[in-house]
């Protein structure tokens, strides 16, 4: 069985709701790069060396960047040549293989929040600017809040204009407890109030939101690790997961982006947002190959709902959907 | 500085190349293939990279680049020529009627800075152009957008014209320019919500409210970081809307900004204004010539010269000159001086702009910005006759002054070296007006 074939396999088993959602989602990503893989495809009888080059395009026009395109490209040739074949489908399904290695690789993931076995959850929550940081809060709170548990949230974003105001109307409308200090306060002490509160009020997951940073900024990276340490002071091994928020339309600074975090915050996973677009977050494949930190959730709409477990065989598959 | 990487990675490809005694076609495409990547790794276009490349292929083949003496200065000049024009060639300056206020309306995607670009243009219009600011609130869709234009109208200074949330957005624009035209504003900001191109609904609503209240600029907000995508969103953008500028924000990241560059040769839509900071006074007009020789390493000196003449009145100048050439440059002279250094930004943004400064790591540099705090300390907790006579500092003075600033005895003699030092680059500054001989080297701190 190919790989494609075992990935439509398993997708028609896979609760339809949810998959609707995702490729809905991702339609319009999907559809620039699917449609031009297989028009490729159909304009070529065998593959020449101007194929690989309109791959390499393909890839590099979704984000994926030089350097992984290059090895990928490198790779699909030589086992084309190995297992000598020449024609376009089955050069494009090396293609997917190849990808879909590369990533699954780097080791198992599991999307969903890891829950502390005693005490509260901490979930600290970082970013650039813009990237989509608080509506991915309050789509995390809503999907966890389903599944039955107690949700809290910490507004430690007491920068930007608004942002105590931005993350309370969401609680409001979740009805979900709120920690917030006064306009500029310390972000540190708003994370200690909330570290207390959720401990003191029993709660299952406490959300902390911080302001976006661009990670050139020293002082506020530094911040980061302070917020971290009081919150671990508070609550025993917090925080337990750490997200980093990628805007989809994020170019190669993502991979910077990720490696600067990473070394303040410790991320354990990344959400990745605006995939409703046309941007095809070809970033993460960078991400995951350099740093190895994997994509948790992903962002596909406006909607309070509008959040998905990240699936590898289904963003390919998405992706890569009639490229037969 | 988001074009440092692409430029040291310049810098590396022409050092490569000057080491060579002549430019062969074989290293002449090494070049180029150095320079794709460089150009894909800052996330321009894919197919904007492809037209570079073949033009300065061309260019370079058109020159007889390989016949000149310095085959690879030209290479360096066809380059900056090419990125010159890739960037627009001329500066674009904002539409401003001459009898009626002007009407800004920004657009974008999500979270690229329109709200805070709403801002930065109100304070922009009040202190360059002399206009009362009127800010129209017309995202009535994200939560709290409205409270944090308000946040950021107090912060500027400018009126902010708002709803709530339960009006039209097009209403609530119409509504705001005749309040502008009625109460004698200068100057319209209208911010938006944030909008995916492919969203017919909403693109329609933008396309309803420039009918409705005819704006003199359209801008878009692009975020630096953005990636290939981005001249797809901009078009979008620009065939419903016919775009006057484009905005590049968060230029004060590590992102390159190829994207913002790639929308300007792809749609012709100049690019006016960069966000550089979160300060309200974090935007500059964007100058093209500047941007593309800054891409090449050679500093945005004019860029520097423009933000010291804003920031530093004539009148303290002519005092430290007029000291200096008297030979009575003192301690408070040192701190003025160190000071209005500051008032131009920070240290790490000015350094960015001076050519042949781009070896120094932005540690050094914070480390530099720590310094000239200490040094203010220390000075601040002299007696005005300390400041005016720093030989009179022995031993217990300086264990008094430590103990005041919160610093140690070798950090005061370090200053004090400093001094000295400063003092004896104004000597030469001095024997130069005699002479006419440029003196050496740049002040004494941060060694």
């Amino acid at each position: 069985m190919g790989l494609i074939s075992f990935i439509k396999d398993r997708f028609n088993k896979i609760d339809k709701t949810v998959d609707e959602k995702y490729v809905n989602g991702m339609d319009k990503s999907r559809k620039n790069f699917s449609s031009r893989l297989s028009s490729l495809s159909r304009s070529y009888k065998k593959v020449n060396q101007e194929y690989f080059d309109d791959l390499e395009q393909i890839l590099l026009e979704s984000d994926v960047g030089v350097s992984l395109t290059i090895k990928i490209i490198d790779e699909v040739m030589s086992e084309a040549k190995k297992r000598k074949v020449d024609g376009p489908d089955d050069i494009n399904e090396i293609l997917i293989e190849k990808m879909f290695y590369e990533y699954s690789s780097k080791g198992d993931v599991v999307n969903d929040i890891q829950f502390a076995s005693s005490g509260p959850t901490v979930l600290l929550v970082v970013g650039a600017n813009g990237v989509g940081k608080t509506t991915s809060i309050a789509k995390l709170a809503y999907r966890y809040k389903n599944m039955g548990k107690s949700v809290m949230f910490c507004a430690a974003d007491t920068f930007r204009a608004a942002a105590v105001e931005q993350l309370t109307i969401w609680a409001n409308r979740l009805d979900i407890p709120i920690v917030s200090g006064s306009d500029s306060a310390d972000p540190a002490s708003v994370a200690y109030e909330g570290a207390r509160r959720a401990k003191a009020e029993n709660i299952d997951l406490l959300i902390v939101d911080t302001a976006g940073r661009l990670q050139t900024k020293t002082n506020l990276m530094d911040e980061l690790s302070k917020i971290r340490r009081v919150l671990g002071k508070e609550i025993e091994g917090a925080p337990h997961e750490t997200f980093l928020i990628i805007d989809g339309t994020t170019g190669q600074n993502g991979v910077i982006q990720a490696k600067q975090f990473n070394e303040v915050a410790a991320i354990t996973g990344i959400v990745l947002t605006k995939l409703d677009g046309t941007s095809k977050g070809g970033i993460i494949l960078a991400i995951r190959d350099e740093l190895g930190i994997p994509v948790r959730f992903v962002g596909v709409g406006e909607k309070i709902d509008d959040l998905v477990e990240f699936d590898l065989d289904q963003y390919l598959y998405g992706l890569c959907v009639g490229a037969e | 500085m988001a074009f440092e990487q692409l430029t040291d990675r310049f810098n590396s490809i022409f050092k490569k190349l000057r080491g060579q005694a002549r430019l062969t076609e074989a290293n002449m495409d090494d070049m180029l293939k150095e320079i794709r990547i460089a150009l894909l790794d800052a996330d321009v276009n894919y197919k904007v990279v492809k037209d570079f490349i073949a033009k300065v292929r061309e260019e370079s083949i058109h020159q007889k680049v390989l016949e000149t003496l310095s085959p690879s200065q030209m290479v360096v000049k066809i380059v900056r020529d090419q990125l010159t024009d890739l960037l627009g060639s001329e500066d674009a300056a904002l539409n401003i009627p001459t009898t009626r206020p002007i009407v800004i309306m920004l657009v974008g995607l999500q979270g690229t800075g329109k709200t805070t670009t709403a801002g930065k243009l109100a304070y922009y219009c009040k202190h360059k152009l002399n206009k009362r600011v009127l800010m129209a609130a017309c995202d009535v869709y994200r939560p709290a957008a409205i409270e944090q234009l308000e946040t950021v109208g107090k912060q500027v200074g400018a009126d902010v014209f708002t709803l709530g949330t339960g009006t039209d957005p097009v209403e609530i624009a119409k509504k705001a320019k005749e309040k502008c035209f009625n109460d004698h504003y200068g100057a319209l900001i209208i911010d938006t919500a944030g909008r995916l191109q492919i969203d017919d609904a909403l693109m329609d609503e933008l396309n309803n409210m420039k009918d409705a209240v005819s704006p003199d600029e359209i801008l878009l907000v692009v975020d630096a970081m953005a990636g290939q995508d981005a001249v797809n969103v901009a078009m979008a953008f620009h065939e419903k809307l016919d775009l006057t500028g484009i905005v590049m924000t968060k230029l004060d990241g590590d992102a390159r900004g190829g994207a913002a560059l790639s929308i300007k040769y792809m749609s012709g839509v100049p690019i006016k204004f960069t966000g550089t900071g979160e300060k309200m006074t974090d935007f500059d007009v964007f100058h093209p010539d500047r941007m593309a020789e800054r891409i090449l390493g050679m500093g945005d000196v004019l860029t520097l010269v423009e933000q010291a003449e804003d920031n530093i009145s004539e009148k303290d100048l002519k005092r430290t000159a007029n000291r200096a050439m008297s030979g009575k440059f003192d301690l408070n002279d040192m701190v003025d001086n160190l000071k209005s250094v500051q008032k131009m930004g920070p240290l790490s943004n000015i350094m960015g702009m001076i050519p042949g400064m781009p070896k120094i790591d932005k540690s050094q540099m914070e480390r530099v910005e720590k310094e000239t705090i200490r040094i203010e300390a220390i000075v601040n907790s002299m007696t005005p006759e300390e400041r005016a006579h720093p030989e009179i500092l022995k031993y217990s003075r300086k264990v008094r002054i430590a103990n005041g600033s919160g610093t140690t005895l070798t950090d005061i003699n370090r200053m004090l070296k400093q001094y000295e030092q400063m003092k004896d680059q104004m000597k030469q500054v001095e024997k130069f007006t005699k002479s006419g001989k440029m003196p050496t080297g740049m002040g004494g701190f941060g060694r």
